[in-house]
């Protein structure tokens, strides 16, 4: 169930502001795979995302989910669309309307009319896929950032998508709950669920088997990390920034070890030092 | 912060917190009525055991019972005052110069507190023993009916959660933008009430533009969701009536006949002091 | 010693069934010229910590003294104090209220009862000095900038009340790259030029790493333990029982240490790494 974009232009209303904020992209999302899509604020990576689910409808060109076009009026066609294509935002308490939990997961299957012993079973499974199942009764409030974005996840993943777009997910929130949100995406991502991730933090990309950079709305990179990576006037350009350990094998290189100049983990990172001398 | 979620929820485990939310709103909302039928001391001494016992089987302190009534001890005082020195009557108890306070006025007086009291403390056992979750559920419930008339009750319903649930994330909101203000050397506590309200600008433009911000982002969030008003959706939570609902209910029905009992039938006032005159 | 905290005690909503300790004897020097991580999980009672540094609460129990100004005394002088202590807030940005950078900038210095002349100085030098051009923005309305241009908005307010203490709270959360560097190097020319002693609470432990001369580890309401960034992230123990991360350096030089690879000293900041790196190459 690929998602295609075919020459999408989006310009924002006239009256909200004069920003063009994706140009003339192209791009498919092939089913089952990880793609980050990266680029500084302002690149247009979070519109991009919008267009996907038909939140947003492109001002020039076409974007298809399943060959179906987002540019619909039709709400049952719209809905088939966003149930397919499931959305999490960048502030958790943004996004939630109910104050327990399982009331909040069963917020998606109750508008798309599920009957209620399978919401029940939605429920279950949806918790149990985040690692949230102890805070079936509980109420949000209380939870860590990272916890409350597992809980949107959860909430989308009760929808039965075949894509899970995370618009920003990781942004606002601590390491921990960054490295908990990322586990779940991966974790989807093994049981065959399509995974869209958009971020600015390149040690998340470094996860993903595609990057995708972005720059003035126009897809400026696209490749295996490990390429992306490589390309350091690239990367200063773009304004990303590499992971640590990258950054340090670079620095090292300069200052004339004999390293690979290659993508390393941490790890790899100390293993060639290691075997350097 | 606590607080609003969770109203004045006092978390503990009794057959009275378990009980359909429903039933008890039906219970406060007869209770209410039931109150203004009382006339007798018996009939007041009653009630007042009647609630004891509920908070008792609720598992509620009597301490946290009455701080519920402290917030409207000043109206109480004042009723009282009022009737015990402006009502008229037979009996003429105290005469001080200008001053007359009649038999009928002291009663007037005791029974107005006594009422007004009860009229406090029983739908405090309510919101003592039910989150504001289950009350918005139960008003949806008992709402439903409305909507043969085309009255759109799950959005009202909707509106209501979504309420309970940004309440606490606002007021905590509130509780920073004033922090961060008063960091920047603002005082909210001195001045008249011009110079007070002047103080709030820079609160209120920050948290109404941050209210609106949210709301734009919550919409976006719903329609991923495909949220629509119109669509025929299912509803997950549903309520049980059990039997101990059922039990419940007959019980506050019992008592609250007897007020109606009193009221038209037995006076049992003068039962009880006939009893005392015929030892 | 500009700042001298000790047996700070603090209880949420005492004596109600939702109590809750934030603050259980905490104690704490901090010295001009310091700039001091404070770290911890969220929860660990940080941010109630540094509310205190400005008086956002009232202090319970416990003494707190910030350049003379005695916090425990009957009537501290509140005024000298927030215009001592500089206090940025997380997400700064969400604080703005009025029609024009320049009017907003200058809420501060007014409270503090400045001269219109001596505000207008300072609010021309603290835009200036976040890096904006302040005949370009003075009269912008600041909810019409670009997130990071907010921000930088926001904290001038805060410098432009000339606080010899500067207390960030988490200032790069939610920045792209770019973003983060702007403002951690902004932090450090403040830190040169008007606020000398910085206090900076963080997640971010490769900043903290790198910034910091001084850490002070949160962990249930204590301070677990205060030291230079080498003591705090090279002490197994203590990381594992507060449930810290340690920073990317220092877990690479963990990975070199499994592989019997000892670096000579033990570096936590990314120019010590290569530095040592390369003396043991030479060694």
């Amino acid at each position: 169930m690929p998602i295609r974009f075919d020459n999408v232009t989006y310009a924002y209303p006239a009256e909200e502001s004069d920003l063009v904020a994706v140009r003339e992209v192209s791009l498919t999302i092939e089913d089952g795979s990880f793609v980050c899509i990266c680029g500084e604020n302002g690149s247009g990576k979070s519109t991009l995302a919008k267009l996907m689910n038909g939140l947003l409808q492109p001002t020039v060109g076409v974007v298809t989910v399943d060959g179906k076009t987002t540019a619909t009026e039709e709400e049952k066609e719209l809905f088939a669309i966003r149930q397919k294509v499931g959305m999490v935002f960048q502030n958790p308490d943004n996004q939630m309307v109910a104050s327990i939990i399982e009331d909040e997961i069963a917020f998606g299957p109750e508008n798309l009319g599920v009957p209620r012993e399978e919401i029940g079973e939605r429920i279950t499974y949806a918790l149990e896929a985040v690692g949230m199942s102890e805070h079936r009764k509980h109420t949000p409030y209380k939870l860590s950032g990272g916890q409350k974005q597992r809980i949107a996840i959860a909430a989308v993943l009760a929808m039965r998508p075949e894509v899970l777009v995370l618009d920003e997910s990781t942004a606002m929130l601590d390491p921990r709950g960054r490295a908990e949100v990322l586990k779940v995406a991966e974790d989807l991502h093994r049981q065959g669920i399509t995974v869209v991730l958009i971020t600015h933090f390149m040690e998340e990309a470094a996860r993903a088997d595609r990057v995708v950079v972005m720059k003035d709305g126009r897809v400026v990179m696209d490749g295996a990390p490990e390429e992306i990576f490589r390309d350091r006037e690239a990367i200063a350009k773009y304004d990303l920034e590499l992971p640590v350990a990258d950054a340090l094998a670079a620095s090292l290189v300069e200052a004339g070890l004999p390293l690979e100049d290659k993508i390393y983990g941490e790890s790899a990172l100390a293993e060639a030092i290691c075997r350097s001398k | 912060m606590h607080n609003v979620v969770f109203g004045q929820y006092y978390p503990s485990d009794s057959v009275v917190h378990r009980l359909d939310a429903r039933m008890k709103l039906l219970a406060v909302i007869l209770y209410i009525v039931t109150v203004f039928f009382v006339v007798d001391y018996a009939m007041y001494a009653a009630l007042f055991l009647f609630v004891f016992a509920v908070a008792l089987i609720a598992k509620i302190p009597l301490k946290v019972l009455f701080r519920t009534v402290r917030t409207i001890v000043f109206l109480v005082l004042i009723t009282s005052i009022i009737n015990l020195f402006f009502t008229q009557g037979d009996t003429l108890w105290v005469h001080w110069h200008f001053i007359k306070i009649y038999r009928e006025g002291v009663e007037r007086a005791i029974k107005l507190a006594l009422r007004l009291i009860l009229l406090m403390l029983f739908p405090s056992i309510l919101t003592l023993t039910t989150t504001p979750m289950e009350l918005t559920d139960a008003l949806e419930s008992l709402m439903s009916p409305l909507k043969l008339l085309k009255v759109p009750v799950h959005a009202i319903a909707l509106i209501m959660s979504i309420a309970l649930r940004m309440i606490p994330i606002l007021v905590e909101e509130t509780e920073k933008i004033m922090q961060a203000q008063k960091a920047r050397g603002a005082d909210f506590d001195t001045g008249g009430a011009l110079k007070k309200a002047k103080a709030m600008i820079p609160v209120l433009v920050p948290l109404f533009v941050g209210a609106f911000r949210r709301a734009d982002e919550l919409a976006l969030a719903m329609d991923a969701r495909c949220y629509s008003s119109v669509a025929k959706r299912t509803k997950y939570r549903v309520m049980r009536f059990a039997l101990r609902d059922l039990f419940a209910s007959l019980f506050c029905i019992a008592v609250f006949s007897l007020v109606f009992l009193n009221k038209y039938l037995w006076p049992f006032d003068e039962m009880i002091l006939s009893l005392f005159g015929s030892l | 010693m500009s700042i001298e905290i000790k047996d700070l005690s603090y209880v949420y909503s005492p004596g109600t069934p939702y109590a809750c300790t934030a603050l259980d004897k905490v104690s704490l020097t901090v010295d001009e010229g310091d700039f001091v991580g404070i770290i911890g999980k969220t929860g660990s009672g940080k941010s109630t910590f540094i509310q205190h540094l400005n008086a956002l609460i009232r202090l319970q129990s416990g003494s707190l003294k910030v350049f003379g100004i005695d916090l425990s005394a009957k009537k501290p002088d509140l005024k000298k104090l927030r215009g001592t202590v500089g206090m940025v807030m997380q997400y700064p940005e969400y604080q703005l209220f009025d029609e024009t950078v320049e009017k907003d900038v200058s809420y501060g210095p007014k409270n503090l009862g400045l001269s219109e002349e001596e505000i207008k100085g300072r609010v021309r030098e603290a835009i200036g000095l976040v890096g904006l051009d302040y005949d370009e923005v003075k009269d912008r309305s600041p909810f019409e900038l670009s997130g990071g241009q907010k921000r930088r908005v926001a904290i001038a307010g805060v410098i432009a009340m000339k606080p010899r203490v500067l207390v960030l709270d988490e200032p790069t959360a939610g920045l792209d790259p770019r973003g983060k560097r702007e403002i951690l190097s902004l932090v450090h020319k403040l830190k040169e030029t008007s606020s000398p002693t910085v206090l900076i609470i963080s997640h971010d432990m490769d900043a903290v790493a790198e910034h910091c001369n001084k850490v002070a580890l949160f962990s249930k309401g204590k301070i677990a333990s205060v030291g230079s960034p080498r003591e705090i992230f090279y002490d197994d123990a203590l990381l594992n029982e507060t449930e810290m991360d340690r920073p990317a350096v220092v877990r690479i030089v963990k990975e070199m240490e499994q592989r019997g690879v000892i670096l000579p000293e033990r570096p936590v900041t990314r120019a010590e790494f290569v530095a040592a790196v390369k003396r043991w190459r030479d060694a």
